[in-house]
């Protein structure tokens, strides 16, 4: 039994009096693509929050690669090889979209806050930075600043940022919320290439792209896991369906992904 | 992934960048020249203070412009230089201290870098506009210091020191002011270099990222405190050694050289010289010395007239002179520069009669006020004024009232002009992406 | 122990003043987020139009007057200058309220002169409100208060009899009753009416209030304004109690964001603590004689005039009392840097 890419155990979270993670518990292995779904308010954002160091728990434990994490600044989560994406994409504007990648690089390749070092001269960051481009192809537009971007561009160039650093554990916060149908199909494609291999958690609504992409389903109901496992077990699983997956629309999306 | 990258070869090609070493030399042949055409002592006096403004200005813009950092408090540091310098120099003349003296805006720049340190790290913990307020109260804390301590700030006579001291090296003593120049001009260039590079290196980029999205640098690794941190000591290190090279040149140094009025003047002339381009502090610094040295001659109003110049260039060019300038130059890229010259023709026209009218007014109602004694008549541009004569005042008001309606009416036409060209500027830039 | 009464009360009035400065301070960056650089130049507007109005409605019409004029011109610089440059973001708009208050400053200057003006308090509130006196007899001592000044005699004393007497000016005492009355209708405001619901409201989600209906730039405009007639409410009174000279503004302008810092930025709460607790650290220190050197020395140590630390322990206290408010803002940025009642993270 290898250890857990990461866990979360019994992970309690309150704003105030309001409880809104109320024990929730999760074990995905590494290489896994997880997909977080669940109602709208089940908290699956704040847990994202909770596991890259944003917010802190209230109690429980949050463990990457078998170490403990929370209470973590996020670079601290970061620099142990977690990475997230945000729902509202969250760029650096006016820096372009080859610089964007750029910065997200650095780190890893261990240049800190070196100031006696020029950019140009870093070849492997430029180089990484330009293979990242190629991926989420974005190589042509890579002088256009952040804030010019198409919405779709924004959205892939958010996904570049975050697994430009090489980290392991990759969190994607609904990578593909307000695009059309096309688009979704080609970002999920985008989504398989660049996460191969690594450690995947996405929080998505779309259940073409939940049921195309993840290997497991953790389903998350008010603050709390109430199933974990495969596609198919998840779609059968009476709780689940009473919560969430019973509705006409569900099965249409489901439907029209050809699953 | 690296399927990609195997399949084609890759080529590090970088074409020498002439126009950089041209932009540079023009620079450094600039510093070298000016005193020669400008001649006067005067000049020369002149030219020197810029050439710190520079330092200062570039300094203070590492924490505004590419840090997005607003302080109201950065004469602390370029003072606290100044202090830290005469302190040596005058350990110098008495020979406790073997320092030359062309180094000695070092030991300001040390000073600059060892109080940004201390101060800087408590400064650095918030951002935004409470990191605006923390340095207000920082730099009002330095400055009642400065009284409370007359050892070091030397009261109300200040610190004085010769900069005329230790041993010659070649023949220079640093006695005439053109010699004071030409060592600023040294460190001006050097300075100027070292910051631009800044910009280039991953602390420059990373401080850039902080500024854009303060939040998200967290989550790729990067702790946004301590790059704020470190650019915060990069400011201060420059900040001291402009302070260094006032207190050589000037050779007193008293306690409102970390006044607010300072930090206020630094920040009002970045701004308005540019915050977002890395020559627009330059520019700031050039009117600032222009400012505070000609234009307080010129008129007593001259604050007023700064406020509201910089109150209108907020409102309606927050990106500073520079910003206008490289928006000229877009176009003048374009080749679209052309059709606006009788436009801008009309509008400086216009703006001049504003300035007339309302200058005359201001200018009558301080002579009013505090040159009282001196009778009614006043003289303004070439014209003699009768403040208390009501023609002098109406015909005032009618130039300034007969300007506002002109500047009017060419604004909605340079307006529409404008447009106009910035559409057909979209459209070609349109049509060479797909090419 | 009357005379510390008279500067405890002494500090506890410069600190209501202070409050009535930076509450208006804090609900206009409350609302709007916007840092109003200009405040401590309003107030001292307020002052000179309480001077100017004086002259020809008398105090009283002044008192209400010069607010009311204030707060209109705040609100038209809120809707010609502050909103045009809301859509650049916080630092530019904190920027233009910078710009304004050297436009302020120089437009004083240029209008009333540079020397301080003559602000007599109006009849009602010259002299003394109350007196504390003290009186040692043999071997006790007595505190006793009368309202209104107190003849000669009666603090001169008599035989064994040391008699000690303090005064309370009322328009000091004005000044903390205009500040308490502000305090309380501020409150009441706030709670119990509906434009304070709306108010209360758009602190926090100002589209969605102006999704339901209420005119959210209007309400902004409101509260700029009613700010600014708060600052010259408080300058009316400062004036006269003070002294009303163009250097007014930069005398209380960085202590008030001092205040606004250490209370925790965005805490009407925070701020009376913090404005209570600047006033009291300014006024009280101000008896006290003593240094670091005679610290040392009740511990037994001596530091001479030589010793490398002279310069700064022969400070006594009421010399550094005008850095004591800053070094507390430092003392709470390191240990405490949301503020004492802090809610708001920037």
């Amino acid at each position: 039994m290898t250890t857990p890419a990461l866990e979360l155990r019994d992970v309690r979270k309150s704003f105030g009096k309001t409880e809104i993670i109320r024990g929730a518990s999760l074990a995905v292995q590494p290489g896994e693509r997880v997909a977080i779904i669940g109602p709208n308010g089940a908290g699956k954002s704040t847990l994202f929050n909770l596991i890259s160091g944003r917010f802190r728990s209230t109690s429980g434990d949050i463990l990457l690669n078998g170490r403990k994490i929370d209470g973590l600044e996020p670079y601290e989560v970061n620099r142990l090889g977690l990475a997230r994406s945000f729902q509202v994409s969250n760029l650096f504007t006016r820096l372009s979209a080859f610089e964007n990648i750029r910065c997200a690089v650095l780190w890893s390749l261990g240049y800190r806050y070196a100031f006696w070092r020029f950019l140009a001269d870093l070849r492997d960051a430029n180089d990484r930075t330009d293979e990242v481009l190629e991926m989420i192809k974005l190589d042509r537009r890579r002088d256009v600043l952040a804030m010019n971007l198409t919405y779709a561009e924004q959205r892939a160039l958010e996904i570049g940022i975050t697994i430009a650093g090489g980290s392991a554990v990759i969190l994607l916060d609904e990578p593909t919320a307000g695009m059309s149908q096309s688009e979704t199909r080609r970002f999920v494609g985008l989504i398989r290439d660049v996460t191969a291999g690594k450690t995947l958690l996405t929080v998505e609504h779309d259940m073409g792209v939940v049921f195309g992409l993840a290997d497991r389903i953790a389903v998350l109901v008010y603050g709390q896991v109430i199933a974990f496992d495969t596609p198919d077990a998840v779609r059968a699983n009476p709780r689940v369906q009473e919560a969430y997956l019973g509705s006409v629309l569900a099965d249409a999306q489901v439907a029209a992904a050809g699953h | 992934m690296s399927r990609i990258l195997e399949s084609r070869p890759h080529y590090h090609f970088r074409p020498y960048n002439v126009g950089r070493w041209i932009l540079w030399g023009l620079f450094a042949l600039v510093l070298l020249l000016a005193p020669r055409l400008w001649t006067s002592s005067f000049s020369h006096t002149m030219l020197s203070q810029m050439g710190i403004a520079i330092i200062v200005c570039l300094s203070y813009n590492v924490l505004l412009g590419q840090g997005g950092m607003l302080s109201f408090g950065h004469a602390v540091y370029s003072g606290l230089g100044s202090f830290l310098a005469i302190h040596a120099l005058n350990a110098v003349s008495a020979g406790k201290l073997a320092l030359p003296v062309s180094l000695v805006p070092l030991a300001g720049g040390l000073a600059g870098l060892t109080f940004a340190a201390l101060l800087g790290y408590v400064s650095t913990k918030k951002a935004g506009t409470t990191f605006a307020m923390i340095t207000l109260g920082i730099g009002e804390l330095v400055w009642s210091m400065s009284l409370m301590l007359p050892e070091f700030f030397g009261g109300e006579g200040g610190i004085t020191g010769n900069r005329v001291a230790g041993t010659p090296f070649l023949g220079i003593t640093f006695g005439p002011q053109v010699q004071v120049y030409y060592l600023i001009a040294a460190y001006c260039f050097v300075s100027t270099a070292a910051l631009f590079a800044l910009t280039r290196t991953p602390l420059g980029r990373m401080l850039n990222a902080v500024r854009d999205n303060p939040e998200r640098v967290e989550f790729i690794g990067y702790s946004t405190q301590q790059v704020r941190y470190l650019a915060f000591m990069v400011s201060g290190f420059f900040a001291g050694i402009g302070g260094g090279l006032a207190a050589l040149n000037f050779e007193i140094v008293t306690g409102e050289v970390v006044g607010a009025a300072r930090s206020g003047a630094y920040l009002l002339f970045v701004f308005l010289g540019g915050a977002t381009f890395f020559i627009g502090p330059i520019i700031g610094a050039v009117l600032m010395v222009i400012a505070l040295v000609l234009l307080s001659e010129l008129t007593q109003a001259w604050l007023l007239y700064l406020g509201l110049v910089f109150l209108f260039m907020v409102m309606y060019a927050p990106g500073g002179i520079a910003s206008l300038i490289m928006m000229n130059l877009r176009l003048a890229a374009f080749g679209k520069l052309r059709g606006l010259w009788t436009s801008y023709l009309a509008l400086a026209a216009t703006a001049c009669t504003i300035l007339a009218g309302a200058g005359a007014m201001l200018e009558m109602t301080y002579h009013l006020q505090l040159n009282a004694a001196l009778g009614p008549e006043m003289k303004f541009m070439g014209a003699t004024l009768n403040t208390q004569g009501f023609d002098s005042w109406f015909g005032a008001a009618f130039v300034l009232a007969t300007g506002i309606a002109l500047f009017e009416v060419t604004r909605r036409e340079f307006m529409r002009e404008w447009g106009t060209i910035q559409e057909e500027i979209e459209k070609e830039i349109k049509r060479r992406e797909a090419l | 122990m009357d005379q510390l009464l008279i500067n405890v009360l002494n500090g506890v009035s410069a600190g209501l003043l202070l409050f009535m400065l930076s509450s208006g301070l804090t609900l206009i960056f409350s609302m709007m987020g916007v840092l109003n650089f200009a405040h401590a130049s309003v107030y001292m507007l307020g002052a000179y139009f309480g001077y100017a109005l004086t002259s020809l409605v008398g105090f009283w019409g002044a008192l209400v007057l010069a607010p009311l004029a204030v707060g209109a011109l705040g609100a038209l610089f809120e809707r010609t200058a502050l909103r045009r440059v809301h859509k650049f973001g916080h630092v530019p708009e904190l920027l233009v309220t910078f710009g304004v208050s050297y436009v302020i400053l120089e437009l004083v200057k240029l209008i009333w002169g540079l020397s301080s003006l003559p602000v007599a308090p109006p009849v009602q509130l010259q002299g003394a409100a109350f007196t504390i006196i003290q009186s040692v007899q043999g071997e006790g001592s007595g505190l006793s208060l009368a309202w209104g000044a107190v003849p000669a005699a009666r603090c001169a004393g008599s035989g064994e009899a040391i008699v000690h007497c303090s005064t309370f000016p009322a328009t000091r005492m004005f000044m903390m009753a205009v500040a308490l009355v502000m305090l309380v209708a501020l409150w009441l405001l706030l709670t119990h009416t509906r434009i304070g619901l709306v108010i209360r409201a758009a602190l926090t989600r100002p589209e969605m209030v102006e999704a339901l209906g209420h005119n959210v730039p209007r309400v902004f405009m409101l509260v700029f304004g009613s700010g600014c007639a708060l600052a010259a409410l408080a300058g009316v009174v400062g004036g006269m109690t003070f002294v009303t000279e163009p250097s007014m503004a930069a005398i209380v302008g960085s202590i008030i964001f001092v205040v606004v810092v250490v209370g925790g930025m965005g805490s009407l709460a925070g701020a009376f603590v913090g404005s209570l607790l600047i006033g009291l650290l300014q006024t009280l220190p101000l008896t006290v004689d003593k240094s670091l050197v005679h610290a040392a020395a009740a511990l037994g140590w001596r530091i001479a005039p030589g010793d490398i630390a002279y310069p700064l322990a022969k400070i006594t206290l009421a010399q550094a009392a005008p850095i004591l408010p800053y070094l507390l803002l430092v003392l709470i940025l390191i240990l405490r840097p949301k503020g004492l009642l802090g809610t708001r993270e920037d």
